[in-house]
């Protein structure tokens, strides 16, 4: 019949259209239960999530991932003076649109540090592809999850030096807890390897 | 398995006394004044009728034009024949065309003509493609630096150990813009002559039936929304009919191909999420498997699996998708389109927990990929994977028997498969005209060749067929991700050896391509032994399929015309790279 398919496409629409309201803009907690609620978020972005799909930025927010990527930050243990990172160069080197630039610090007779004395990080031009966090030999610069980074100055916030990039060790361990738990695993490991060595080389002597 | 070169050779030979001048690995380098005559012997006698492939590359001393033909025939299919001519004068570089023999061979050659500086004589149409008429130089030549041209390779010695005291600055202050922007000499907008034949907007009137009528040429694009992305059509109308239609492209180019020149050989995978941006993961498996074909590199099988997942789960998105773009275009604003993108959402959640993006993915590595995925992720794709099968279900009941939809899509765009295999079209919209030709099978890939999928195929190539076969391969998609989850290896390595950041690439050249969800997606690189690609092309499947749009679309209405734009499915990022 004529027509009848049209009909038969309307009917799906006519579902969704139904669903959105018992599923999730349930019309008997209008009034009870925030519209902002993030349960409700969990609820109809699951996999198997009927209704409305959208969300209300910027009042709900989604959880991002553990391994979200979006800005390199550089990770300092105890103080901001004493950074991981040695200034070796690799991460500005794999950087596919070279937007990193390292200084090397020297001590008090000039000669190079293992350390760097400016470390910047063009973030415009940064394509937030995690090179950097992934080649570090030693776990130095890892990558932020703060998306929301909107500014009107680009040459003051845009153009990150160390003040802006330098974390925690800690603020590292809640963004990405079991890299950090993997990556202090195998530290561990290898440091009872070496002393297990080195207590060998003692019981030889 | 690779293609039986002498036998090809010695018959070409016996043909054309001395028509291959030299044997160069994989390639044949032919002779340049006979071209036209060898190119027609192989398309008509040796059943290579589908070149796929024209691009070039700049040695110090001389030019070399590359082409990749493959043969239709059902046996013959798989790998083809890989030549070359050599042109030895850099300046008045002249090779002749093979537009005649090989339409696609139109935009390829004109591309080549715009980043090389070849002319090809006897071309219909030979302007510049992706740039603009009054450009300086050709870019992809060796000797042509950039604005803000710091060193040929990357890494950039500048950046590390920073040579100066004072703080770097950002590009923009470093270098003012004005001071790097180059015009060609005597250029003055006011009076500059375009050096292109642009139609007038009114031409002279005719008489049809009784009226006079005057021939309209109307812009569509670049602006526009129903062009998908910065595209620009001048249309050439008849009341509303289409009489002629020329693309425009270029509006987005970002001379990919230098950047990808200049970058360390794993710099590049992240650039390649940037040209098809509707399924970047499948763009970075094209390029990781080309470079590892010319490693030899061999890739762990739970990577395999990763890989063909990931591969798959975008080819579903990008078909449906496409679907709900073209219903946009039908004037279905929005519904199905907004279907589609709910499915997307729950896929691009899957490849943001195991890449860490949604979009600009980078996920695959030289040897393997990035990271593994945990338990818990699989079994979420295995919901998704089967959510996926009842959302295409749904998108059948809401549209495939739509009366509306069938009478604005039967017939339009219609055209047979011997003539898209001319104009080179892949992917889709060939195999919906009966071709049943999928790269997957012909020459297969990664672990391809151990899934049990078929081929579907339609008849007319039309609009609603294009529909119906995108449909289908999303279906077949289905069954692959539904065997890949149940078989893949619950541990294993997902690298084979170490991931380095400098790959070293020995010494070749290779053309190696995969089935991407929008057609043959094939990259063209040159190493000369080092860390960064002497040259890499990527033939995009976008603007070849694009080729075809005229011919398509002439005669129908223009409202038609939209939609068979949208029916080829290109994304401008990769048209104009
Ligand atoms: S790779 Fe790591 S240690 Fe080396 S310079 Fe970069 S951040 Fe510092
Ligand atoms: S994320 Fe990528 S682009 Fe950004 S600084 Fe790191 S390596 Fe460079």
């Amino acid at each position: 019949m004529f027509g009848f398919g049209l009909i038969k496409g309307l009917s799906v629409t006519m579902r969704h259209f139904i669903e959105s309201f018992v599923y999730d803009r349930k019309p008997w907690e209008w009034f009870t239960v925030d519209r902002y609620d993030n349960k409700w978020l969990e609820r109809h972005q699951a996999v198997d999530g009927k209704g409305i799909f959208t969300i209300q930025y910027p009042e709900q927010k989604r959880k991002v991932p553990e391994r979200f990527r979006f800005l390199p930050m550089l990770v300092y243990e105890e103080t901001p003076e004493e950074p991981r990172c040695t200034a070796c160069g690799i991460c500005a080197r794999v950087c596919p649109p070279q937007c990193i630039y390292i200084e090397r610090a020297t001590d008090d007779r000039g000669r190079p540090k293992a350390q760097p004395s400016g470390f910047w990080i063009d973030a415009v031009i940064c394509m937030s592809c995690g090179y950097c966090a992934e080649y570090c030999p030693f776990d130095a610069i890892k990558m932020n999850q703060e998306h929301e980074t909107p500014t009107t100055d680009r040459d003051r916030d845009m153009f990150l030096d160390m003040d802006h990039l330098l974390v925690p060790i800690q603020y590292y361990a809640k963004l990405h807890p079991s890299d950090y738990e993997a990556e202090e695993a195998a530290r561990r490991a290898k440091e009872e390897a070496k002393r297990r060595a080195a207590e060998k080389r003692a019981e030889k002597d | 398995m690779a293609i039986d070169l002498g036998a090809v050779e010695a018959q070409l030979s016996t043909a054309f006394p001395g028509a291959v001048v030299e044997r160069e690995g994989d390639w044949l380098v032919l002779d340049r004044d006979r071209l036209p005559s060898i190119a027609t012997y192989l398309r008509d006698e040796m059943g290579f009728d589908f070149l796929t492939h024209v691009s070039a590359s700049d040695y110090a001393d001389h030019l070399d034009v590359v082409y990749n033909v493959y043969s239709t025939r059902p046996e013959l299919q798989g790998p083809g024949l890989s030549f070359k001519v050599r042109v030895p004068d850099r300046v008045d570089a002249r090779v002749p065309t093979v537009t005649t023999i090989w339409k696609s061979a139109n935009f390829q050659e004109r591309e080549v003509w715009d980043m090389f500086g070849i002319h090809f004589d006897g071309h219909p149409d030979l302007r510049r493609i992706l740039l603009w008429e009054g450009f300086e130089g050709h870019p992809l030549r060796k000797d042509w630096h950039e604005p803000y041209y710091e060193e040929d390779n990357k890494p950039f010695g500048s950046r590390w150990p920073y040579p100066e005291n004072p703080r770097p600055r950002s590009a923009e202050q470093r270098v003012h813009w004005r001071a790097n922007v180059q015009y060609p000499q005597g250029f003055d907008p006011e009076d500059w002559d375009l050096g292109a034949d642009y139609p007038p907007l009114f031409a002279p009137k005719v008489e049809i039936n009784g009226i006079d009528t005057e021939p309209v040429y109307l812009n569509v694009g670049p602006h526009h929304p129903s062009t998908h992305g910065v595209f620009r059509m001048v249309v050439g109308l008849q009341g509303e009919t289409v009489t002629n239609l020329t693309p425009v492209v270029g509006h987005l180019h970002r001379n990919h191909e230098k950047i990808g020149e200049r970058n360390l050989w794993n710099g590049n995978i992240p650039y390649t999420d940037r040209l098809d941006y509707i399924s970047p993961m499948y763009n970075e498996f094209a390029y990781v498997v080309a470079v590892e074909r010319m490693l030899g590199k061999e890739v762990p099988e739970r990577a395999e699996y990763l890989r063909v997942i990931m591969g798959e789960l975008a080819r579903v998105v990008n078909h449906l998708l496409t679907i709900g773009f073209q219903f946009n275009e039908l004037g279905a604003m929005m519904t199905p389109m907004i279907y589609a993108f709910t499915e997307r959402e729950h896929v691009l959640d899957l490849f943001e927990e195991a890449s860490g993006a949604r979009m600009m993915h980078n996920y695959y590595r030289i040897g393997g990929v990035y990271g593994d995925v945990s338990d818990e992720w699989l079994a979420r794709c295995r919901k998704v994977v089967s959510r996926l099968d009842r959302k295409i279900d749904e998108f059948e009941t809401l549209l495939t028997d739509n009366e509306i939809f069938i009478s604005r899509s039967r017939g339009v765009g219609a055209m047979s498969w011997q003539e898209m295999v001319n104009y080179g079209v892949t992917g889709p919209v060939l195999r919906s005209a009966g071709l049943s030709y999928d790269i997957r099978r012909v020459e297969p890939y990664s672990i391809y060749e151990s899934f049990d999928f078929e081929v579907p195929t339609y008849e007319t190539g039309d609009v609603y067929d294009r529909y119906r076969q995108r449909i289908a391969e999303a279906r077949q998609s289905i069954k692959i991700l539904k065997q890949a989850l149940n078989r893949i290896p619950a541990t294993g390595a997902i690298m084979d050896g170490k991931n380095a950041w400098n790959v070293k690439v020995p010494d070749g050249e290779l053309y190696s391509r995969v089935e991407h969800p929008k057609g043959e997606l094939g990259f063209y690189l040159v190493s000369d032994g080092g860390t960064n690609p002497y040259r890499y092309h990527v033939r995009s499947e976008c603007l070849i399929n694009l080729a075809a749009l005229e011919a398509m679309s002439v005669g129908h209405l223009l409202a038609d015309a939209i939609v068979i734009l949208g029916s080829i499915d290109i994304t401008l990022g990769e048209v104009d790279r």
